[in-house]
């Protein structure tokens, strides 16, 4: 009877350091390289994701005039990189606009650095992140604000991509999980995971 | 010899009770949290020939502890787009759910280009877990609603 317990411990705690190693994203399997990114960033530098390997990247895609979704994400990829600590170099948010029109460079820098100074924006032509947006298979809508006729809201992906260091895209994480999740995934594929 | 038939039923009731009991109190085992679904070969090709191809259904139903892992297979030869994910064929992609709740999405293996995604609760001991055991005996996959 007691080796029969002994059994039963065991294999729970298996399966809870099993449940511990797994991303608290969805993944992809098998996962496919991030598509490529290259082009100028808001502060002006030449950025390219290929460049980043070695790093788990965050893709957020967004834009500074989003009153909820946004913010929200940045604040707690911005508190997941404080808890990282030491790793927290380990780890590059890079923040895709999904609204060129509004979001200039300098606007967008200005944007992310309320944040976290580390943190990437990305903005340029209307075709140039369009191609990007189709890349990754997002789709982003353009909705007019009622009564006005310049005012307009962006309906785009909520979610978060992983990419690993070996520059695949490994994960997508939802809306609204909390910090520990992204510094447990970021964690498990800085590890090689 | 008259008592038989008492002693027969005592004991029949007493192992309906036991196993309503059990039905209302053990806890749930699952081999496997995931719900598979499979985009077949062939699914874009069909409803580009004006087939009406309804491959997945339109709400899947999850429940936590139990099967609460959406795990979605592109069999197909196109990429195909869930939610904010964009799948490639011969791709899976598994989305565990944490939280109860009701998750719509776009989806382009589906006629409409929605599908809901509904998570419920892990069934509690007692009348819940009851419940959730005869449900599942009438149902063969009892995430799909």
């Amino acid at each position: 009877m007691i080796r029969r317990y002994l059994l039963a411990l065991l294999l729970s705690a298996a399966s809870l350091a099993h449940a511990a190693d797994e991303l608290k994203s969805g993944t992809f399997d098998p996962p496919r390289m991030a598509p490529q990114i290259a082009q100028k960033a808001a502060d002006g530098k030449d950025f390219s994701l290929d460049k980043l390997r070695g790093k788990v990247v965050v893709l957020e895609f967004g834009y500074t005039s989003c009153a909820d979704v946004c913010p929200v994400s940045l604040a707690l990829l911005k508190q997941a990189r404080e808890k990282l600590g030491a790793m927290g170099d380990k780890l590059q948010v890079v923040f895709v606009t999904v609204d060129p029109q509004r979001d200039t460079a300098p606007k967008l820098k200005a944007y992310l650095e309320q944040f976290d100074k580390s943190f990437v924006g990305l903005t340029g032509s209307e075709e140039q992140m369009a191609a990007i947006r189709k890349a990754y298979g997002i789709s982003a809508t353009k909705k007019m604000v009622d009564g006005s006729k310049t005012e307009y809201t962006m309906g785009h992906s909520s979610y978060l991509y992983f990419i690993d260091p070996q520059g695949r895209l490994r994960a997508l994480m939802p809306f609204g999980r909390p910090a520990d999740d992204i510094v447990h995934d970021v964690t498990l594929l800085a590890k090689g995971q | 010899m008259k008592r038989r038939p008492a002693v027969i039923a005592l004991l029949l009731a007493a192992v309906v009770a036991g196993a309503l009991a059990w039905a209302a109190f053990a806890p749930i085992r699952s081999a496997s949290h995931d719900a598979l679904f499979e985009i077949p070969k062939g699914t874009w090709a069909r409803r580009m020939a004006g087939e009406k191809a309804e491959i997945l259904p339109d709400t899947i139903t999850l429940v936590l502890g139990v099967n609460d892992v959406l795990l979605l297979r592109n069999s197909d030869t196109v990429p195909q787009i869930f939610g904010p994910v964009l799948i490639m064929p011969g791709q899976d992609f598994r989305l565990p759910f944490e939280q109860a709740g009701e998750h719509p999405f776009a989806c382009t293996a589906h006629a409409s280009g929605q599908m809901t995604v509904v998570v419920k609760p892990t069934p509690l001991a007692g009348l819940q877990r009851l419940q959730w055991r005869l449900q599942s005996l009438l149902s063969r996959a009892p995430w799909r609603d």
